[in-house]
């Protein structure tokens, strides 16, 4: 009898210091703080901007006490992208066009992060063509999208003003655009129209909207089998337009090597009366470049009237490193739910995160294209109403326009081969006043032919 | 069979065990113990770091620069085996001509250019009674310029709008305005002008040096035969430097061969390829793909270029060794 006493007692006591040590091994792995880099703004953002991102990470670490953030300056080009990737330099969350996300996680270059995914609420909200840009060829996902974009003519009011142009009526065919673009030259002496025509992509990029908005297109099908087109003859015709606006009408300036920084810039200096980007570019006009908001002016990219033209969009995905462990991937996916995606979805959310927007002085109503639906987007921006800042009355020439435009995604085989092969044919043209083009045009659609068959 | 008077000897040569007078004197074997007494673990010391250096980050990176050059590979997923496909690709490039002729371009432009400024200027500024080290510091000044921020500097003055600072300059003797940059015409000469302001100031240094080495005596004489600054240079100043001419020559030479900052920097090889050298296309084939570049081919031609700069170097050597020798 004793001795079954001391066994239950034995027992007992074993008992308790083997749960008092898996409770402690279990607090001990839940206090284990987790840290992960993250893309924040681009280098060059003002103290505002970064404060902004700063209180954005202060909360979400609040919320969140076992992961630690740590921003990375961070800005996507080709090949500064490229030589991070090679080097395994890139932050654990980082940021990629819709156009390269989903081949990177098919080469393996981006985590899967299909589970930590697919329990967000919201999951099954997703536009399906937007989330089949960061799913891979196995359908696993690999990336959420960050916004979406549709190309827009932004323009310059004040030098609209002084050249005697109604600033509440930007362009809406080439041959009026070409037109107001000379009469801001000669009227000004500034850039009537500028477009980004650097050998980083960027140039190729640009034409590719020109040429869309005409009604060509620079491929047809898809993967390596896909056949180049870029030499149609919309593409003649495009860059034929660039050639009078550029040596005829002198409406394009002096500088031809503008990227998509330096353009920006540029324009909120002052010096350009029309540019091509994306919708979205408004906060980096802000963020980076302090344009004074009362200069700017936002509409569409003219269309041909035909079947086939139409508007090129595009976004940004964001990504998770795939050497990142299942911790890291986990806190990635809760960094990216936080930051990028709930202020879409979530009420609460999106009017704090608008609160802290305005509060640091930042742009609230940038104008985008819808990630779930045009009904969600709209409720989102009926959300922070009370909180936009963007000067909307200037956007009113986009925003009444944009969904009545054929959106055109980018070319889906090899884009960023496909953009620099034209990178050399819009420099040509733009700094060359005898440039064949329709030969300029031919050695591009090789090129890229070849890069396309090779899966580049 | 050598014979050995004395012990010592005897460690050091590598001859059979030899008898004298009687005694044997076994030859003094290499044991662990005589290598670290002879000094032996104090060099291996002292060199281990250097060895690490080296091997490290130069024989590693060529190692694996020669086997990547045959294979497939994106750093990320794992290399495949290619043969002498890379090769192919590159000598089948369009590009490469375009590469090639800019870059040779490049270097002779610097040659014609380059190359006498900074002889000149040390000639000249041997030659000054007064100040002659604030001339040097201002020779040298651009080469302690991070080249960024002079590639920067420059690129203001190169603003091809009226504006621009040159342009500016040029525009009060009704001159321009250029587009400098903005011109297939005039970007490489553009380039090669900011190049030689941002590297003359070293081989200036190096010319002055050579020149204090330069017998004064020659140039008393020569003055007093009623020689000119111009004959004194050619008949004096040149050929006492030949050896220093001939050695900053081919350094300018591999040096512009492998020129890469200023053309990606300043125009990222435009406008329409005009200021592509070769060390950018390789930087492309690397680089240029966000989707992750073909380091096979870039490595290819690193190696094809490495090759024909050796090659040529040495031809350079035997052609000069002559002159070089008097």
């Amino acid at each position: 009898m004793k001795s079954t006493r001391m066994t239950a007692l034995l027992a007992v006591i074993v008992t308790s210091l083997l749960a008092v040590f898996a409770s402690s091994v279990s607090s001990a792995a839940t206090a284990k703080t987790v840290t992960i880099s993250v893309a924040s703004l681009i280098p060059g953002s003002t103290p505002a901007a970064i404060a902004q991102f700063n209180a954005q990470v202060a909360e979400f670490q609040k919320a969140n006490p076992s992961i630690k953030i740590k921003p990375v300056e961070y800005q996507w080009t080709g090949p500064t992208f490229a030589a991070k990737l090679a080097a395994g330099t890139l932050p654990t969350v980082f940021e990629v066009p819709f156009t390269d996300a989903r081949t990177l996680g098919d080469n393996g270059q981006l985590a899967d992060i299909t589970t930590e995914v697919t329990n967000l609420p919201y999951f099954s909200k997703y536009n399906k063509a937007v989330l089949a840009e960061g799913t891979t060829a196995k359908g696993k996902i690999v990336a959420l999208p960050k916004g979406a974009y549709a190309q827009a003519l932004h323009y310059n009011r004040k030098l609209f003003v002084a050249a005697g142009l109604d600033p509440n009526k930007p362009p809406t065919t080439w041959a009026q655009l070409a037109a107001d673009a000379k009469q801001i030259a000669q009227a000004t002496g500034k850039t009537g129209y500028a477009e980004m025509a650097k050998d980083d992509n960027t140039a190729g990029w640009i034409f590719t909207t020109v040429v869309y908005s005409l009604g060509g297109r620079m491929e047809v099908g898809r993967g390596t089998s896909a056949q180049a087109t870029l030499n149609n003859p919309k593409a003649v015709t495009a860059l034929n337009m660039l050639k009078k606006m550029r040596w005829t009408d002198n409406s394009m300036g002096s500088n031809f090597d503008y990227s998509w920084g330096d353009i920006n810039q540029s324009f909120a200096a002052g010096n350009i009366g029309m540019y091509i980007s994306g919708s979205d570019v408004y906060t980096n006009l802000v963020s980076a470049s302090n344009i004074d908001p009362s200069i700017y002016g936002l509409g569409t990219i003219p269309l041909a009237k035909n079947k086939t033209a139409g508007v090129l969009g595009g976004g940004t995905e964001v990504g998770v490193r795939p050497d990142a462990n299942a911790a890291a991937r986990a806190a990635a996916v809760k960094w990216i739910d936080f930051f990028y995606e709930r202020p879409l979805v979530n009420k609460a959310q999106a009017i704090r995160n608008a609160q802290t927007l305005v509060a640091s002085k930042q742009p609230v109503g940038v104008p985008a294209l819808p990630l779930f639906n045009k009904k969600q987007y709209d409720l989102a921006n009926t959300w922070i109403k009370p909180y936009i800042n963007v000067p909307l009355a200037q956007m009113k020439p986009f925003n009444t326009n944009i969904f009545n435009q054929q959106l055109v995604p980018e070319p889906a085989a090899s884009t960023q081969s496909v953009y620099h092969s034209l990178d050399a044919a819009v420099e040509a043209v733009l700094t060359d006043k005898n440039a064949n083009i329709q030969q300029l045009l031919d050695a591009a659609n090789s090129t890229a032919q070849g890069l396309i068959s090779q899966g580049k | 069979m050598a014979t050995v008077d004395d012990p010592i000897d005897a460690y050091w040569t590598d001859s059979e065990p030899a008898r004298v007078s009687g005694h044997e004197y076994r030859r003094a074997r290499r044991t662990p113990v005589t290598w670290v007494r002879g000094g032996g673990l104090a060099t291996l010391l002292f060199l281990l770091p250097m060895l690490f250096v080296f091997g490290a980050f130069s024989w590693y990176p060529i190692v694996r620069t020669v086997i990547m050059s045959v294979q497939h590979t994106n750093l990320v997923s794992p290399a495949t085996w290619v043969g002498l496909d890379n090769f192919r690709a590159v000598l089948h490039d369009p590009l490469l001509p375009k590469a090639v002729e800019n870059t040779a371009e490049f270097a002779g432009l610097a040659l014609i250019f380059g190359y006498p400024v900074p002889l000149v200027a040390a000639v000249l500024m041997s030659e000054a009674r007064r100040f002659r080290g604030v001339y040097s510091a201002l020779a040298y000044l651009p080469v302690v310029i991070p080249p960024v921020v002079a590639v920067l500097l420059w690129k203001t003055f190169y603003d091809a709008s009226p504006t621009g600072v040159f342009n500016t300059i040029l525009g009060w003797v009704h001159l321009g305005p250029y587009p400098w940059l903005q011109s297939q015409q005039t970007a490489l000469p553009s380039l090669v002008l900011e190049s030689t302001w941002a590297n003359a100031g070293g081989t200036v240094i190096i010319y002055l040096a050579a020149l204090t080495g330069v017998n004064r005596e020659l140039y008393e004489a020569a003055s007093v035969d009623g020689a000119s600054l111009w004959r004194k240079v050619w008949h004096i100043t040149i050929p006492q430097l030949r050896g220093v001419l001939l050695l900053t020559m081919i350094l300018q030479i591999i040096g512009t061969a492998q020129v890469f900052l200023e053309p990606y920097l300043f125009t990222s090889g435009g406008p329409a390829n005009a200021t592509l050298t070769v060390l950018l296309l390789i930087f492309d084939y690397a680089f240029g793909n966000s989707l992750g570049g073909d380091y096979g081919q870039a490595t290819a031609l690193s190696l094809m270029l490495a090759a024909f700069l050796a090659v040529f170097s040495l031809a350079y050597l035997r052609a000069t060794r002559s002159w070089s020798a008097k």
